[in-house]
């Protein structure tokens, strides 16, 4: 029994560990990376009236942002109850 | 009814709804007044952080800072930064921070480094980065009282003293709660509505956030419209005009970011809802509820500054005469947000970007919010609502800002660190007892403001991201990291970050003791003071993590307490 709730630990910590690591680089990739580092190539590219690395600086970069934290509470509770981590209903 | 009337109509119906609330949530526990008893509904609690999160400066300044002061896309980095560190928070601190369970955050990081000086030095931070915020929201009470209810700033500061006083000291985090929830209703209701209505007048679209990117009455896009009259005035364009340089750009956005996730007052809120998973959903509500205001913001900046140059000159070389200017205008010059001055004596205003033949003297970065209603003609009640708007969005941050230092003097310094013997009723006691102290000093430092308000809410970002975000991040992250690295590393980071914002902005930001200038040139590679933070982050986990290696490991205890808050329940 001890054994077994170390090993759902480790992997309820790794998979974790692999969806921060995922969410985590789309993160960095809409705000600095479209919205800072690249915005000039990206600028080139027009929709509708927007320049689009203007766009992700003021709008895209926010609205991924809140489908990045929705997506990893989902995965995480999901994870919770495969590995029989899930909470009580308070 | 004169606009006056309306106004005081408006603000003492949403102060009314404030007290009732109040009267009927007062804490009866220890649990309550910290943590609202842990009972709050991940939504609700989303709702109340984003009035925590969203202060006066967001709601009255954010718009023209991006419109104006940064000149456009420049701006994009508070939009970014101040949202972007929710995705650390549900990811890297809130869930684990719950599982934990307690009351503060300086409790936590006590704890995590079973030391009674990482506590104090916790809680040391915590109250220089809450302190620095707090005075920009009494500040901001004052000045709304005095603008919309012509009472001075004084009485405007007592009154919402007074309001702040009643429900914080007494129903402490519960309290709070309830009214942030109004709070938040009334603003973002005052903040989208004009904002609706001047993307009709300009583009006929409804939702500002598509307006920004529709076309104006002929058939141009707004932007591109407003890049061109911005460069014909002498401006940089409004889409590209970069503040700084792109790693100053990086580098204030990320400190933003980190400042956010480090923010002791916004990860309490964390503390309220029932399960570590609702605490994850509830920082996804947080940022809904914020994006709902940081993706208008930016409609309202790029609008209103182009409705203001087209005021002023309707069409290419026509400009408007000073004889004809419209009664908004007379209004906000009383008010000296707005200020002309005609330089060539041709009776018109001209609008430039060079300094000596621009006669639009003064333009106040608020004016874009706050003028906004009149600039588009819309009723009275609509600029009556702006008021009560931009007064909730302060109230709600002094009381959470407040919550934070009170329970970190009454919990951690007396309870934890310097009488563990009192019961849970003395504790309560306490707590209101520093709730009320909180409330009067912050109070007096809003009549009293030092030197260092002007060095504005970016700097309380700076510092929280260079000494309680990385301590968090590494207590929750690394079983190595042992209290001589944590407490180390907390001191290097706040110290460093203090040190590069003194040497350009002055000693406790007195006037003449900078010893390098607040000039770009002797920027440590052109990063500008507010954007440090991350700097002093680095160096704060750099610190940590070699002072861990060369001392003693953690307690095994420790190391149990990482592994319990890395799961949310034991396994079943």
């Amino acid at each position: 029994m001890e054994s077994n709730d170390v090993t759902a630990r480790q992997i309820y910590w790794r998979e974790n560990r692999r969806w921060m690591l995922i969410l985590g680089t789309i993160w960095f990739v809409v705000s600095l990376g479209c919205g800072v580092l690249w915005v000039e190539p990206l600028n080139q590219i027009q929709v509708g009236g927007f320049k689009l690395g203007f766009w992700f600086a003021q709008q895209g970069a926010i609205y991924t942002f809140i489908v990045l934290i929705f997506v990893y509470a989902r995965v995480m509770a999901r994870l919770e109850k495969r590995l029989g981590f899930e909470e009580p209903e308070a | 009814m004169s606009l006056t009337e309306t106004t005081y109509l408006v603000v003492g119906a949403s102060f009314a709804l404030y007290i009732l609330i109040a009267i009927r949530s007062g804490a009866g526990s220890t649990q309550e007044f910290y943590v609202a008893g842990k009972g709050i509904h991940p939504v609700a609690n989303g709702m109340a952080t984003a009035a925590d999160w969203m202060s006066a400066a967001s709601f009255i300044s954010m718009a023209g800072l991006i419109g104006l002061s940064y000149n456009g896309y420049g701006g994009s980095v508070f939009l970014m930064g101040w949202t972007g560190g929710y995705v650390i928070l549900a990811m890297l601190i809130a869930p684990y921070l719950r599982k934990y369970g307690k009351f503060t955050v300086p409790e936590f990081i006590g704890d995590r480094y079973y030391s009674d000086t990482a506590r104090v030095v916790a809680v040391i931070c915590l109250i220089i980065c809450s302190v620095t915020y707090v005075i920009g929201q009494m500040k901001g009470i004052g000045v709304a009282f005095s603008r919309f209810l012509e009472t001075d700033y004084e009485t405007g500061l007592f009154s919402g003293m007074v309001i702040v006083f009643f429900y914080a000291v007494l129903g402490g985090m519960k309290g709070i709660t309830y009214t942030q929830i109004a709070q938040f209703c009334v603003l973002i209701f005052a903040y989208t509505v004009p904002a609706i209505f001047i993307s009709l007048q300009l583009t006929g679209q409804p939702v500002p956030q598509i307006g920004l990117g529709s076309t104006l009455a002929d058939d141009t896009y707004l932007l591109e419209k407003l890049d061109r009259t911005l460069l014909d005035l002498g401006f940089q364009e409004y889409t590209t005009s970069v503040r700084g340089s792109t790693l100053n750009m990086a580098a204030f956005t990320a400190s933003l970011m980190i400042g956010t996730a480090g923010l002791p007052h916004v990860i309490i809120r964390f503390f309220t809802v029932p399960t570590v998973r609702a605490a994850r959903t509830s920082a996804g509500w947080a940022l809904v509820f914020i994006a709902i205001l940081y993706t208008t913001a930016p409609a309202v900046a790029a609008m209103a500054r182009l409705n203001i140059i087209q005021t002023l000159e309707p069409q290419p070389g026509q400009h408007l005469s000073i004889e004809e200017r419209p009664a908004w205008f007379k209004n906000w010059e009383q008010t000296g947000l707005l200020g002309i001055e005609d330089k060539n004596g041709d009776g018109l205003i001209q609008y430039s970007a060079d300094p000596d033949t621009n006669e639009l003297v003064t333009l106040d970065n608020d004016i874009l919010v706050l003028a906004n209603p009149e600039i588009a003609k819309l009723p009275h009640w609509v600029i009556a609502l702006v008021a009560a708007g931009g007064l909730a969005a302060a109230l709600s941050t002094a009381a959470g800002l407040l919550l934070a230092i009170s329970s970190a003097i009454s919990h951690d310094l007396l309870k934890r660190t310097l009488m563990p013997g009192i019961s849970e009723r003395q504790e309560l006691m306490a707590s209101r007892l520093a709730m009320a102290g909180a409330v009067l000093g912050a109070g007096y430092l809003g009549l009293n403001p030092p030197g260092f308000a002007a060095g504005t809410v970016a700097l309380a970002f700076g510092l929280a991201a260079s000494s309680l975000f990385p301590a968090l991040l590494l207590g929750i992250f690394s079983k190595r990291v042992t209290r001589e690295g944590a407490v180390l590393g907390m001191l290097a980071g706040i110290g460093v970050t203090l040190a590069y914002v003194f040497q350009h902005k002055g000693i406790m930001f007195i006037p003449g003791t900078s010893f390098l200038g607040d000039l770009p040139p002797n920027w440590f590679l052109g990063v500008e003071p507010n954007a440090f933070g991350v700097v002093g982050a680095i160096v704060n986990f750099g610190v940590s993590l070699t002072v861990s290696r060369l001392t003693a490991p953690p307690p095994e205890s420790v190391k149990q307490l990482v592994e319990d808050i890395r799961v949310p329940v034991l396994s079943s």
